[in-house]
């Protein structure tokens, strides 16, 4: 093995978390809040490193033993990268927003960037995984700063709250997946997930079923797919804002990334084992995440529910196990994190004019008449989610159901229609009360120049402008496809 | 003839110690039992030849979990009566866990005699080497192989470390702490006073 070799594949991972050993020292004697949101600048400046650094391994489409490193635990190979764009993307995001939130709540602190940091890190590792042991530290290390970011808010006891449930749920998780992985090493005598392709491909022996359903009801869990998701809301609606954002968009990335190595590549030859349970997981989420969003007085609570819905749609594209739908699953991904970003950061704007966060959809009533960009920004957000057509989110829904039809799925495809249509009334009820209700006069605050910049860029991605992009989007995904599903 | 004397040494004792564990009426014992019973069992894993194990056992068991339990126990301040008053009630219940261990437990040697569930066949990579102990075959696995996983369990630990001092860590007002150099700065003229009270008055200080 050679190691230079090994270390150049692994560049991005080795800058990140050299980078957050050098923060955290760093913050260990300039505490207080200008050096943590200084701490935070430098982060976004390494993940935007990171990203020039893995940008030219998708774009070169690197595929094949060449992108094997630690004698073949790891791969940086183009599906990786496309994954680590979305992520650091996603990170910088919520990275940049956190300082404004929490300096409210004197709660800004060097620490938020560390631990973000070293979550990449964990998720770098997770879409890079080629052995059940990498996935399994990404993982950890990915959910282990997650609990401690959910939790990060001190005084308010929702947060406490949302730390404590995630972590309880997410230990319980990780525990069914382990047992899963370790059935799966039992019934084939080998973690590298090419090894298991092999020991499978006469057919799944009962243990074998066993451990892949527990392997694939852990990471469900981790994308919030129903029957698997009823901790979103509650962590998602307690957790600080910002770190709802970053929950919402790169966690999922990476775990949706790793669900799609984990059935394409490792269990790759035996999708029919599968495909029935990732296409129930597929439908209910789409449906129980329209329905239950209708209740909804909340907005973090109503997007919770909106990203299990979404991950819903994103299964569909999984369950066809065909090219084309895990080529339509990235595509729909890069359009999901910018619905998620967009929404999120409108939120983290809505302020009373003490600048208190405002949460309550009823407060949003009338809010075309007192802040008509941000009305407008929630607007196109909202029709996006909804997938009305000018916008891209329909594209993206587009493509995930074709390729269903083309894989022959008919039935889910339309179901999967039909549920995007219950789902559309709840972003629509966001819509309405903004424009057509009488003015509650209650988030009438000014909002940090970040904030504007990050919606503003969402926006303009998913207007119409958007399709300019999505030719080279779609060829990216094509490359990343043809990357995952070549043996190693 | 050494190895079955002391194997039988090891286990009697560590079925006495591990009895003990249950049946003594002080927590501070129990706990103490435990770690007999631990050492006992490290013998037994050096007998099997497995030396990593052993090691893991005293390091990790008696070195951390039994002090941990041994902290927990005379810290907190727990009423061992109260929580052995709802015995009676809670008897149904454990008979039934009881029954279903026990259950499991004749499943079990039931299917011994049936032979094995096939298993995958271990693909080499982590065969131990015949000629080296294997505490060598792991430290050799584990720092080239696994360096790469090595290094990120580390980090692992560090962000628990960090996430429990984010947690706990708060800027308490009106905590007194030690000045060492105001300490050393003060001189006996400044404090110490002589005072002459009058009988019976007391002193004003």
């Amino acid at each position: 093995m050679d190691w230079l070799q090994s270390l150049r594949l692994a560049a991005p991972e080795i800058l990140l978390s050299l980078s957050g050993l050098v923060i955290l020292l760093a913050s260990a004697w300039a505490n207080g809040p200008r050096a943590a949101r200084l701490a935070t600048w430098l982060a976004v400046v390494v993940l935007a490193v990171a990203g020039a650094m893995t940008a030219p391994v998708l774009f070169a489409g690197a595929k094949g033993p060449e992108t094997l490193a630690f004698s073949g635990l790891f791969a940086a190979d183009a599906f990786a990268a496309a994954a680590k764009l979305l992520i650091y993307a996603a990170a910088g995001a919520s990275l940049l927003v956190a300082p404004a939130f929490f300096e409210r709540f004197r709660a800004m602190r060097a620490e938020y960037p560390v631990l973000v940091l070293f979550a990449v890190l964990g998720m770098s590792m997770m879409v890079s995984a080629t052995n059940l042991l990498t996935l399994y530290i990404g993982l950890e290390l990915n959910s282990l700063a997650a609990y401690v970011l959910a939790a990060f808010l001190k005084t308010d006891d929702r947060s406490a709250e949302a730390g404590l449930k995630y972590f309880v749920l997410g230990s319980l998780a990780s525990g069914i997946l382990l047992f899963g992985m370790s059935l799966t090493y039992g019934f084939t005598g080998t973690t590298d997930f090419a090894g298991i392709a092999t020991a499978f491909k006469d057919g799944l022996p009962a243990g074998g079923a066993f451990a892949l359903v527990f392997v694939l009801a852990g990471l469900a869990f981790k994308i919030s797919a129903v029957p698997f998701h009823m901790w979103t809301p509650d962590v998602y609606e307690g957790a600080p804002t910002p770190v709802t954002t970053f929950f919402a968009s790169a966690p999922k990335v990476a775990a949706l990334g790793l669900t799609m190595i984990v059935s394409l590549k490792a269990f790759g030859t035996q999708a029919p084992a599968w495909q029935p349970i990732v296409i129930f997981a597929a439908l209910a989420s789409v449906y129980w995440g329209a329905l239950g969003a209708i209740g909804q007085t909340n907005i973090k609570r109503l997007l919770a529910y909106s990203s299990i819905n979404n991950v819903g749609f994103l299964l569909i594209g999984l369950a066809t196990a065909t090219p084309a739908g895990a080529s339509a699953m990235l595509v729909y991904l890069a359009i999901y994190v910018a619905m998620t970003i967009g929404g999120f950061v409108a939120v983290l704007m809505l302020k009373d004019s003490e600048g208190n966060p405002v949460e309550a959809i009823s407060d949003l009533a009338g809010l075309s008449r007192e802040r008509k960009v941000l009305a407008a920004s929630l607007a196109v957000v909202m029709f996006s989610l909804a997938g009305i057509p000018p916008l891209l989110g329909f594209w993206g829904k587009l493509v995930v159901f074709q390729s269903a039809v083309q894989a022959g799925m008919f039935p889910v495809a339309v179901l999967g229609v039909l549920g995007s249509v219950v789902g559309a009334f709840y972003y629509l009820k966001v819509v309405k009360v903004m424009y057509f209700d009488e003015p509650a006069g209650k988030a009438l605050g000014k909002s940090d120049g970040v904030h504007q910049t990050i919606l503003a860029l969402c926006v303009l991605f998913l207007s119409p402008l958007g399709y300019l992009v999505v030719k080279c989007l779609t060829a990216l995904a094509d490359l990343a496809v043809a990357a995952l599903l070549t043996a190693a | 003839m050494i190895q079955l004397f002391a194997f039988y040494l090891f286990a009697a004792i560590m079925l006495v110690a591990a009895s003990l564990t249950i049946l003594s009426r002080n927590p501070v014992h129990s706990v103490l039992w435990l770690i007999v019973a631990f050492f006992n069992a490290a013998g037994l894993m050096v007998l099997l030849g497995a030396e990593f194990i052993a090691m893991l056992l005293v390091i990790v068991y008696v070195g951390a979990v039994a002090v941990l339990f041994l902290f927990v126990v005379m810290m907190l301040d727990i009423d061992f009566a109260e929580l052995r008053a709802g015995f009676i009630r809670n008897f149904p219940l454990g008979i039934l866990l009881a029954a279903v261990l026990a259950g499991e437990l004749l499943l079990g040697l039931g299917a011994v005699g049936k032979g094995g569930i096939a298993l995958g066949t271990p693909d080499g990579s982590a065969a131990v080497p015949a000629d080296i102990s294997n505490i060598q075959a792991i430290g050799q696995l584990l720092y080239t192989k696994y360096l790469f996983l090595f290094e990120a369990a580390g980090i692992i630990l560090l962000v628990a470390m960090v996430g429990a001092i984010v947690l706990t860590h708060r800027k308490r007002p009106g905590v007194r702490g030690q000045n060492v150099p105001r300490q050393n700065a003060r001189r006996p003229e400044e404090a110490t006073v002589n005072m002459q009270p009058e009988v019976g008055k007391g002193v004003q200080l």
